[in-house]
């Protein structure tokens, strides 16, 4: 329903309340509270893993085929590890504007281009030798934190497939707002020229796999909203783990183990 | 055309000298290559030579009716052009997967940073709206690419004079740079990108990577920041894993670098509005070095000369005394020859037999002849060795009674009389 209220909020920017004095945002969360998550694993039959996630609004689903023999060109091939293939593309009717070009154009490949680079950190490849492990990605309802939830749904997909991990990579989408740190933007926040940061993290060890970060935001701050951003990247590793945890329950009783 | 691989002794050796902290042109580790900007004769083009990688930037304007959903805001475009003459790894035509990250960042850079006022370069709402383009191009790839693109990109913009607009009722005039003075850009700040390379799983990083140094990086954090030290854009490149601090800590660098950066392009621009008033010659041919051989030349150091004698009567007079050196190089080594002037002779023949060994050219003959010199040093060694060579070629008499003591195997009697005759003659 908020995806509506932003469309129509939209012409009027200046003077929209992202944050107000009660210290509740445009959907009546705290400052430093996520989005309800929802998750599935095992969506689809024909892919070696998929998986279905809904962060608020914003809806994606992710499919991992792999790892297989090196497609298309075989020169690409590593010898010592697997090549990580990544696409990401938006569907028509994800945004309020039809969007005509779902992929392709360059905002689709750079986000591509940061899933793969954050999956080739998380992901053991040198277990995999001389083969591809493709991941696609298809945002279905857009309302902000794409890049966010699309890395959440790639890791439950990745799991559901049996690809060994070093950890879950878990990122978040935080904002900046009348010195507030916001986690987990809508799209509202997001276009409301807020400044805002991207992390993928591997919680265990704190380590960021991608970092990225638009609109000026004063170096003094920087700390305090990176801290933010880990912090609801670990709030999303909880949830996550149940959910992972929860699909197995449930897989070993339909199996009858 | 594909790169030409890294062999694995230069990757060695790269990785190897930064855990020394060493760089391979001599730099600190969070030192920036030489900067120099120059500008053209146009308004809005610009030349960035960061150490030997070139970039050069235009900006260009047009009347465009402008987005739907911002009417009153005029239109900015990017393009970073991968010129095939900059590197051979590049091809025509192909947008690859670094044009595609060059041209995000730079978009994300200045686009997101709105570092220009994008309200002022609206002529009529809804109708009429000034699209400034910026096309950066490649000339030459020496590493970083996108900290050379944001500071020619950023220049060229601040260079740029915009024509002088007139509206009358309907009726909108465009002025030529004759019949009024064109307008700078309204531009708030100066973002600019420095570029962090990190090695060895995030233990090292150096600051403005070379091109050599770019080929064995795990990954580059890139972050984007203006003189106020406010961040613009920060992008984590590459598999690479960072820790927080380390990425506060690069903040920090960044922003001492963005300020020495910054005031190099003001200093630039400085430069070229006096020389442009003054109506002195300006513009790339001017800023070209003149060069006769048509080969980069290294630039001139500067060298204290004031105080040289000075220092130098000190430091001959405190130097340590320098080791006695010995005359010859002589290495007694079994097997080993010396060929020289003023180097004592080991072949073992007397001198006077000199002369007839210019005469020999042939292998065989100098095989035997050092086959000789090798008998001669071991005297008193009994030559214990299962070489299927030829033994002995003696040219001296009483040599031959010696080797043939020695020598277990046959021994050709043919090379002794050859030489004999000689002798003879």
């Amino acid at each position: 329903m908020s995806s509506f209220r932003c469309f129509v909020l939209c012409g009027n920017m200046a003077g929209l309340e992202l944050l107000s004095d009660q210290g509740y945002r445009l959907d009546g969360r705290k400052a430093s509270e996520l989005r309800k998550v929802q998750a599935r694993m095992g969506v689809f039959a024909q892919a070696d893993g998929s998986a279905y996630l809904e962060q608020g609004n914003t809806k994606a689903l992710a499919v991992v085929y792999g790892p297989h023999e090196m497609r298309g060109s075989r020169s690409r091939t590593l010898h010592d590890r697997a090549v990580i293939n990544c696409q990401y593309s938006m569907a028509t009717f994800s945004m309020s504007e039809r969007k005509r070009r779902p992929h392709g154009d360059r905002k689709s490949t750079e986000m591509s281009l940061h899933l793969k680079q954050t999956f080739e950190a998380a992901v053991m490849t040198q277990l995999y030798p001389r083969s591809q492990i493709d991941i696609y990605v298809k945002i279905l309802q857009s309302d902000g934190g794409n890049y966010s939830v699309c890395v959440n749904a790639a890791t439950l997909a990745v799991i559901d497939a049996g690809i060994p991990m070093l950890d879950y990579v878990c990122a978040s989408t935080v904002g900046f707002v009348d010195e507030t740190p916001l986690a987990d933007l809508c799209y509202a926040e997001e276009s409301g020229g807020v400044s805002s940061l991207a992390l993928a993290l591997l919680p265990r060890g704190g380590q960021i796999a991608l970092l990225q970060m638009d609109a000026r935001l004063h170096q003094d701050n920087l700390e305090a909203l990176m801290d933010a951003a880990m912090t609801a990247c670990k709030g999303v590793s909880k949830v996550l783990d149940q959910v992972v945890r929860q699909h197995l329950q449930e897989a070993s009783l339909a199996t009858g183990d | 055309m594909k790169e030409t691989p890294l062999s694995n002794c230069e990757r060695d050796f790269l990785l190897k000298a930064i855990q020394e902290k060493k760089r391979l042109d001599g730099r600190q580790t969070y030192d920036y290559r030489k900067l120099k900007i120059m500008f053209g004769t146009d308004f809005g083009c610009c030349f960035v030579e960061l150490g030997k990688t070139r970039v050069m930037a235009q900006v260009s304007c047009e009347l465009v009716a402008p987005k739907e959903n911002r009417p009153n805001e005029g239109i900015m475009f990017f393009n970073i052009e991968l010129s095939p003459m900059a590197s051979p790894a590049f091809e025509q035509g192909r947008q690859s997967e670094l044009s595609v990250k060059l041209n995000r960042q730079l978009e994300r850079c200045l686009r997101n940073s709105k570092c220009i006022d994008l309200e002022s370069l609206c002529v009529v709402s809804g109708e009429k709206v000034w699209q400034i383009r910026v096309d950066v191009h490649m000339l030459n790839h020496d590493g970083n690419l996108m900290d050379a693109a944001s500071i020619t990109a950023i220049a060229s913009l601040c260079h740029f004079r915009r024509p002088d607009v007139g509206i009358q009722g309907d009726e909108v005039t465009v002025y030529s740079p004759d019949e009024r003075d064109p307008i700078p850009l309204s531009i708030y700040h100066m973002p600019i990108s420095v570029s962090f390379a990190f090695f060895q799983q995030g233990t090292y990083l150096l600051v403005d990577p070379c091109e050599r140094e770019e080929r064995v990086m795990d990954g580059l954090l890139m972050i984007a920041m203006n003189k106020h030290r406010e961040i613009c854009s920060i992008q984590s490149s590459g598999g690479i894993m960072l820790l927080k601090e380390q990425v506060m800590r690069c903040s920090k660098i960044a922003s001492v670098k963005v300020s020495e950066i910054t005031k190099l392009i003001m200093k630039a621009l400085e430069n070229d509005k006096t020389a442009r008033k003054a109506g002195g010659k300006c513009g790339f041919a001017e800023s070209m070095p003149q060069e006769r051989i048509t080969a980069l030349k290294k630039d001139e150091t500067a060298v204290e000369m004031t105080d040289v004698t000075e220092r130098a009567n000190d430091i001959v007079l405190n130097a340590e005394v320098p080791p006695q050196t010995s005359q010859s190089l002589l290495v007694p080594l079994p097997g080993m020859g010396q060929v020289g002037k003023d180097l004592q002779n080991s072949w073992g023949i007397e001198e006077y037999y000199q002369d007839e060994e210019e005469a020999f050219n042939s292998d065989e003959d100098k095989q035997t002849m050092m086959e000789v010199g090798e008998k001669q040093k071991v005297h008193d060694v009994v030559e214990i060795s299962d070489s299927e060579e030829d033994e002995v070629v003696i040219l001296q008499p009483e040599a031959t009674d010696r080797a043939h003591k020695k020598t277990s195997s046959s021994s050709h009697l043919k090379e002794p009389a050859k030489s004999k005759k000689r002798h003879r003659k």
